[in-house]
C-alpha cells in the first residue's frame, strides 16, 4: 500500500452486481477511478487464491460486490461466498494482512447507491490505512 | 497470437472523458496487440465491415473491443467474431462507458488511465480465450404477461396469437387500466372502453391465455427460460360456477351500506364495497373489496351467487419469460401546488376526464356551472426544481383534446391554456391548431411556478407573466382550474422489487438501450412495455407491447435458449475426488468416474450451468471455469494493476 490512491479490485457478478455498477454509471454516480472491476458468473465462485493474488500484485483492497439473496443460481450463495471470505481472511491472517481489506456486501442489480456508498466507505477506510501505515 | 483491439469513441459518450488518442497510443507500446484502432462507433456497420476484413487479411486469433457494457453488445461483437471466421468465445468486451468514462467524468486523467489498464486486461483475457460451443438449455413457450392494461392486453393477444401460452395477471378485480377511465381519445375519438372491449372480446378468444385478475406475482426462482414464479390471488367473494345474474348482483350493490371513496373517479364520487367501475367492465361480475367490506351481509340476502367466505389461493407457474405493463400513476400535485387541495375547484385532468363523463348535459363543479377553465400544463413534469425532470409526453395533447371536447359537448364554455410551450408532437399537431381556430387563448411563461393560482370570492385567479406578450402580467378569475398532470411510476410496484428490475434517472423502467434494445432489461428475460418504462401516449405503449410481446416470443418460442458455455471442467491430474464439488452444486452436475486407475470428477455438461461454485471449494484446486481460468482472472489483475 504504497501510493496514495489506494486501488480496489471489485469482483462483480454478470447477472446481479454487474448492472448496478453499469447504473452507476448510467446515472454518472462517481466513484475513485482506480476501482477496477472483474466479472465472475456468481460471487460463489470466487477463489481464495485470485483475492490474494490481487492483494500480492499491489491492490490496497479486495471487494466482493455479492449476489446476496438474489443469486440466479442457489440460495446458499450468500453462505458460500460469506465461507469464501472467511478463509481468504485466515490466509490473509497468516500471512499478516488486514483482514478489513477484503470486504463483502450483496449488491443486486438495482443497487447503484449502495454500490457507489460501498466503495467510497472503503476507499476512505484504505487511505486510513495508508496513512496508518505511513505515520 | 495476432489480437486486435478496437478502442470506441462512442461519439462522444467516451470520447469527452477518455483520452482516446493517450490509451491507443498506450496499448500500441505497451502490449503485443497486432492490430490496434480506434473507432468513431465500434457498433456502426462499417466499423463492423472494418473489423471482419481485419480479422480476415490479418489472420486474427482474437478481438477486443472496448466500448460500452457487455449487456448491450456483446452479441453485436461475437456475431462480428463469427462472420470473420473466428469464434464467437475468441472475442472479448471491455467496458469503457459505463464503468469508466460515465463513472469517472469528474476526472478525465483518471479515466483515461483506467480504461488503458481495463483494455490491457482484456487483452489478457483474450489471449487465454478458448473457442466454445452454447450450450443449449429447455425454454418453457410460456409467457408472463403483469398488467392487464392496453399494452398488457395487446402483448398478451400478440403472444397467443404467436404461440406462445400466456398467464395474463392482472393486480387490480378488473382488466383495462387507466384506458377505461378515458372517454373519448385522439384521433378516433374511439372511448377507452370501446377499444378495451374489443380487446377483452379478441383476448377471450384464445385458449392459450389464461386470466387472473385480483392477482400478483409474490415470489420468483429459476432463470431465464424456466421461471417459477407464484401467485396470489385475491377472492372475488363471487361464486365461480353461480349462474350471473346481473340483476341480482346489481341489486346487491344498490342494498350495501359501505360507501368509499371511488378511485376510479379520482375521488369525485363514492362507490359501495361491491362494485364495478362502469357497466359493462370485464369481467362481467362485480367484485368486493373486502378493506371496506363490514361483512354485514345485506348482499347476502338478495343475491345468492356471493360468498364472503373465500379464501385467498396461491398458484404456481412455470414460464420462459415474464413481460411487465405495469403502467402508470397520474401525478398527485402537493397540497397547494397552483392551488391543489387548499383553493376553492382546482382538480387534475384525469378528475377533469372523468368529470366531463359524469356531466352529460351541462358541466357543474361543486354546484356550480363552469363557463371558464384555465389549463395549466407540465403540473409535475418538466419540473425545474422538482425531481421529475421529464416531459410526459402525452399530457399536451390530452389537454387539448380535452378543451376540443368540452367545447364541443357544452358549447359556452371559454379555454384558456396556461403552457410552457405546447408539444402536440406528429400528427397531434392537428388538435392544437383546431383549438386555436375554435378561439382557446394560450398564455406561456418558463417561470418556475408557471403561473399563480389564488382565490379571490370563492373563485380561483391565474396569474402569469406571459411571455406572448413580452412578460406582461395578466390576471384569470375563472370557475375552474385543471391542473394537467403528467405521468409518474407506479407507487405500488412489488413486482419491480421482487425482480429487480433497474430503474433509471426518473424511476420508470429502465432498457438496456433505448434506441437498440428498447424492451430488454439487463435481467434476462425480463422484458417492459408501456408506461412502465416511461411516458407514453396508448400508440407508442401498443408499440412497445407489441414490441416487447416479439422479444419474449422470439425468446421462448423454440423451445430452447442457448446458454453461456462458460461451464466448469476438472484437472483429472489433480482431482483426487472428495465429492465437495457434487455436495455444492445446486444443479447436481458432477459424477464420480474411472480414469487413469484412479476415482475422479466429471463435469455432466447438461446439467452444469456455469455458475462456478464448485471452484472454490475443491481442496486440490482441480475445477476451472472455461474463461474465467486461473490463467486468465489472475493475468487480467496483473494488467489492472501494472502501471
Amino acid at each position: 500500500m504504497n501510493d496514495t490512491k489506494p486501488k480496489i479490485l471489485v469482483f462483480s457478478t454478470e447477472k446481479i452486481s454487474d448492472p448496478a455498477i453499469d447504473l452507476a454509471g448510467l446515472l454518472k454516480m462517481h466513484y475513485p477511478s482506480s476501482v477496477y472491476t472483474v466479472t465472475v458468473p456468481c460471487s460463489s465462485s470466487i477463489k481464495p487464491r485470485w483475492i490474494m493474488h490481487a492483494f500480492e500484485v499491489g491492490f490496497d483492497g479486495v471487494f466482493i460486490a455479492a449476489d446476496g439473496t438474489d443469486c440466479p443460481y442457489s440460495e446458499t450463495c450468500t453462505e458460500n461466498t460469506s465461507e469464501i471470505v472467511r478463509q481468504t481472511q485466515e490466509i490473509m491472517r497468516q500471512k499478516g494482512l488486514e483482514t478489513a481489506r477484503l470486504k463483502m456486501a450483496a449488491i443486486c442489480s438495482v443497487c447503484s447507491e449502495a454500490f457507489v456508498r460501498q466503495i467510497k466507505n472503503f476507499y476512505d477506510f484504505l487511505i486510513n490505512q495508508k496513512q496508518q501505515e505511513n505515520a | 497470437m495476432k489480437i486486435g483491439v478496437y478502442i470506441c469513441h462512442c461519439g462522444s459518450n467516451i470520447a469527452d472523458h477518455v483520452n482516446i488518442e493517450e490509451v491507443r497510443k498506450a496499448i500500441q507500446e505497451q502490449t503485443d496487440a497486432y492490430v490496434v484502432k480506434d473507432v468513431m462507433f465500434a457498433c456502426s456497420d462499417s466499423s463492423q465491415k472494418e473489423i471482419v476484413e481485419d480479422i480476415k487479411t490479418k489472420g486474427l486469433d482474437a478481438i477486443v473491443v472496448a466500448s460500452c457494457s457487455p449487456k448491450l453488445h456483446l452479441p453485436t461483437f461475437r456475431e462480428v467474431a463469427r462472420r470473420g471466421g473466428l469464434n464467437p468465445y475468441k472475442y472479448i468486451q471491455v467496458n469503457i462507458r459505463e464503468q469508466c468514462s460515465w463513472a469517472h467524468s469528474d476526472d478525465k486523467k483518471g479515466a483515461t488511465n483506467k480504461a488503458i489498464r481495463l483494455i490491457k486486461a482484456g487483452i489478457e483475457k483474450a489471449r487465454f480465450s478458448e473457442a466454445l460451443d452454447p450450450i443449449k438449455i429447455d425454454a418453457v413457450n410460456a409467457v408472463a404477461v403483469v398488467g392487464a392494461g392496453i399494452a398488457g392486453l395487446r402483448a398478451a393477444i400478440e403472444l397467443a396469437d404467436m404461440g406462445t401460452y400466456v398467464y395474463l395477471i392482472e393486480r387490480e378485480y378488473f382488466i383495462g387500466g387507466r384506458v377505461t377511465q378515458w372517454n373519448e381519445l385522439f384521433t378516433t375519438n374511439q372511448t377507452g372502453r370501446e377499444i378495451i372491449t374489443k380487446l377483452y372480446h379478441q383476448l377471450i378468444s384464445y385458449k392459450n391465455i389464461t386470466l387472473f385478475t385480483g392477482a400478483e406475482i409474490v415470489e420468483t426462482s429459476g432463470s431465464v427460460g424456466n421461471m417459477q414464479i407464484k401467485v396470489r390471488i385475491k377472492p372475488r367473494y363471487v361464486k365461480p360456477d353461480c349462474v350471473f345474474d346481473l340483476d341480482k348482483f346489481e341489486k346487491a350493490i344498490e342494498v350495501c351500506p359501505v360507501e368509499v371513496e371511488d378511485e376510479f373517479n379520482f375521488g369525485l364520487t363514492k362507490r359501495k364495497a361491491i362494485y364495478k367501475n362502469y357497466p359493462g367492465e370485464f369481467p362481467e361480475v362485480p367484485a368486493i373489496d373486502f378493506d371496506h367490506c363490514t361483512k354485514c351481509g345485506e348482499c347476502l340476502k338478495v343475491c345468492e351467487g356471493i360468498d364472503l367466505e373465500q379464501k385467498e389461493e396461491f398458484l404456481s407457474l412455470n414460464v420462459g419469460a415474464i413481460l411487465l405493463a405495469t403502467g402508470f400513476d397520474p401525478y398527485e400535485p402537493k397540497q397547494g401546488e397552483y392551488g391543489y387541495g387548499q383553493v376553492n375547484n382546482v382538480i387534475t385532468l384525469q378528475q377533469f376526464k372523468r368529470l366531463i363523463e359524469l356531466c352529460p348535459d351541462e358541466l357543474v363543479y361543486n354546484g356550480h356551472k363552469v363557463r371558464s377553465i384555465a389549463y395549466i400544463y407540465c403540473v409535475g413534469s418538466r419540473q425545474q426544481n422538482g425531481p421529475n425532470r421529464y416531459c410526459s409526453r402525452y399530457c399536451c395533447t390530452a389537454a387539448m383534446h380535452t378543451a376540443l371536447l368540452v367545447k364541443e359537448k357544452y358549447t359556452d364554455v371559454r379555454n384558456f391554456h396556461f403552457t410552457r410551450g405546447i408539444r402536440t408532437y406528429g400528427k397531434q399537431e392537428h388538435i392544437y391548431h383546431e383549438a386555436l381556430e375554435q378561439g382557446d387563448v394560450v398564455f406561456q411563461s418558463f417561470n418556475d411556478p408557471l403561473c399563480e393560482v389564488e382565490e379571490q370570492d370563492g373563485k380561483p385567479v391565474v396569474k402569469i407573466n406571459d411571455f406572448l406578450t413580452r412578460g406582461k402580467p395578466i390576471e384569470l378569475e375563472t370557475d375552474l382550474v385543471v391542473l394537467i398532470t403528467g405521468m409518474v411510476p407506479r407507487k405500488n410496484n412489488t413486482i419491480a422489487q421482487l425482480l429487480k428490475v433497474p430503474v433509471g434517472r426518473d424511476h420508470f423502467f429502465n432498457e438496456i438501450h433505448l434506441k437498440l434494445r428498447p424492451v430488454e432489461t439487463v435481467i434476462d428475460g425480463v422484458f417492459i412495455s408501456g408506461a412502465s418504462q416511461g411516458p407514453k401516449n396508448i400508440m407508442e405503449s401498443v408499440n412497445s407491447a407489441l414490441a416487447a410481446a416479439s422479444k419474449a416470443n422470439n425468446l421462448v418460442k423454440k423451445g430452447f435458449i442457448s446458454i453461456e458455455p462458460t461451464i466448469a471442467f476438472v484437472d483429472t491430474d489433480k482431482c483426487q475426488w472428495c465429492g465437495k464439488c457434487l455436495e455444492i452444486c445446486p444443479f447436481d452436475a458432477f459424477e464420480k468416474v474411472e480414469e487413469g486407475g484412479k476415482q475422479v470428477a466429471r463435469v455432466i455438461t447438461s446439467l452444469c450451468k456455469g455458475c462456478g461454485m464448485c471452484l472454490p471449494v475443491c481442496p486440490e484446486d482441480a475445477l476451472q471455469l472455461h474463461n474465467y481460468t486461473d490463467e486468465q482472472i489472475e493475468s487480467m489483475i496483473d494488467d489492472l494493476i501494472r502501471a
